[in-house]
């Protein structure tokens, strides 16, 4: 492991006023380090993207300069929340998205999985209790409560998660492949808001919230 | 036993009921191990070597006291062990609880949360080398107070010889760990509870 020397690489600065409130506004996000140009892509790179619009993504086009892992990400990402065989409706596995992001501080993963959790569910005032007071926040579905307690425990450094969030979830009605949906769930947004906060920063709404 | 390092780590064989579970998330099983064996087994060592990825890998799950250490960490001691002495020297120093950190100013910077701002100790820099230092500080920063990244922690990675590339991979290895050992950890729990 030798010392290698600096290559003179600058990061990229911005200079708009960042978000500093958790909202279900569409935020953007912009790169500090220079995505793939376009015309540079291959077919290795298009796999790695698994789906082609994502070329358009500076976020997208930033991680594909290592495509394995993130096509394989993807797939992972996809198959979590997306599959829609049994296991945890939806509208929870964006909540348990949410209550990870709000818990790391993901304001761009926040407003995206937010937002989703309120299409989904139709309760966009619960949603929006979740990112204006926490994730200890009052919630009277039990369901919720437990998905959201769930993954937070496991979202703490160490995990906090343990037989007793277990219980809460079985408790609330939930089979064991819903459970682990929402180990999953929780558990991929630790990936996911460590490279939105990393690599980038999400810029200001294109138009006001509400 | 499987070859899916998750069950490995978990403790699951074919026909427990966790491993049915799994079964029924195919594409998100078969791309964790894909995951895994694109950072531990990738043809693409240019960027980020192998004795490197080993050395943040077993450095981040350790930091977050995770089960999953012991398999890192035999990994590394492979690889090298000098490092890895240098790393647990090094652990009592850098472990703390998270998530902690700052917002941007405004409504939300009543939720900041002071704690450890660690730096690489003269010590195991002059193990590891300034580059690898480098990464292990980020690898601190984004494991507990992912919050206060910034574009001055890339400069630094930058300065200390990383490029975007290099750093991409670094953010994906330490990104994917925190992933990866809070599956062990929840199905973990959950194989005991269903028994």
């Amino acid at each position: 492991m030798s010392d290698s020397t600096a290559t003179g690489e600058q990061v990229v600065r911005h200079d708009f006023d960042v978000p500093n409130v958790f909202t279900q506004a569409q935020l953007g996000w912009e790169a500090w380090l220079e995505p793939l140009p376009i015309d540079e892509l291959t077919e290795r790179h298009y796999d790695g993207l698994v789906d082609k619009g994502r070329a358009n993504s500076p976020y997208f086009r930033l991680l594909v300069r290592d495509p394995d892992i993130l096509g394989a990400r993807t797939r992972t990402d996809n198959d979590i929340f997306y599959n829609e065989k049994g296991g945890l409706p939806r509208a929870q596995r964006e909540l348990s998205a949410a209550a990870a992001s709000r818990t790391n501080g993901c304001l761009f993963c926040a407003s995206v999985h937010s937002r989703f959790a309120s299409q989904k569910s139709k309760r966009p005032d619960d949603v929006q209790r979740l990112l204006d007071a926490g994730t200890s926040a009052p919630q009277s579905d039990p369901q919720w409560r437990a998905t959201i307690d769930a993954s937070v425990a496991l979202t703490k450094t160490p995990g906090e998660f343990g037989a007793e969030h277990v219980r809460q979830l079985r408790e609330a009605g939930l089979d064991d492949l819903a459970i682990a949906d929402v180990i999953h769930g929780a558990a991929f947004f630790n990936w996911a808001n460590r490279l939105m906060l990393s690599l980038g920063e999400p810029t200001p709404p294109a138009t006001p919230a509400g | 036993m499987s070859t899916d390092v998750i069950d490995r780590l978990v403790g699951i064989d074919e026909g427990d009921p966790v491993f049915a579970l799994r079964v029924q998330r195919p594409d998100a099983k078969r791309n964790a191990q894909a995951s895994y064996d694109a950072l531990f087994a990738s043809d693409a060592l240019e960027h980020v070597g192998r004795p490197e990825r080993l050395a943040i890998a077993y450095w981040a799950v350790a930091l977050a006291q995770s089960v999953v250490a012991p398999h890192y960490r035999d990994l590394l001691a492979a690889e090298s062990p000098q490092t890895l002495a240098a790393l647990d020297a090094a652990l009592p120093g850098a472990v703390t609880t998270g998530p902690y950190g700052d917002y941007p100013d405004g409504p939300l910077s009543v939720e900041n949360q002071q704690g450890l701002h660690w730096q690489a100790p003269p010590e195991l820099v002059a193990a590891v080398g300034v580059r690898l230092a480098a990464a292990l500080e980020h690898t601190h920063l984004l494991t507990y107070r992912p919050r206060d990244a910034s574009a001055d922690a890339l400069q630094a990675l930058l300065d200390a010889g990383w490029d975007t590339t290099g750093i991409v991979t670094l953010s994906q290895l330490v990104s994917f760990l925190n992933f990866q050992l809070r599956v062990v950890a929840g199905l973990t729990v959950l194989k005991g509870e269903l028994r």
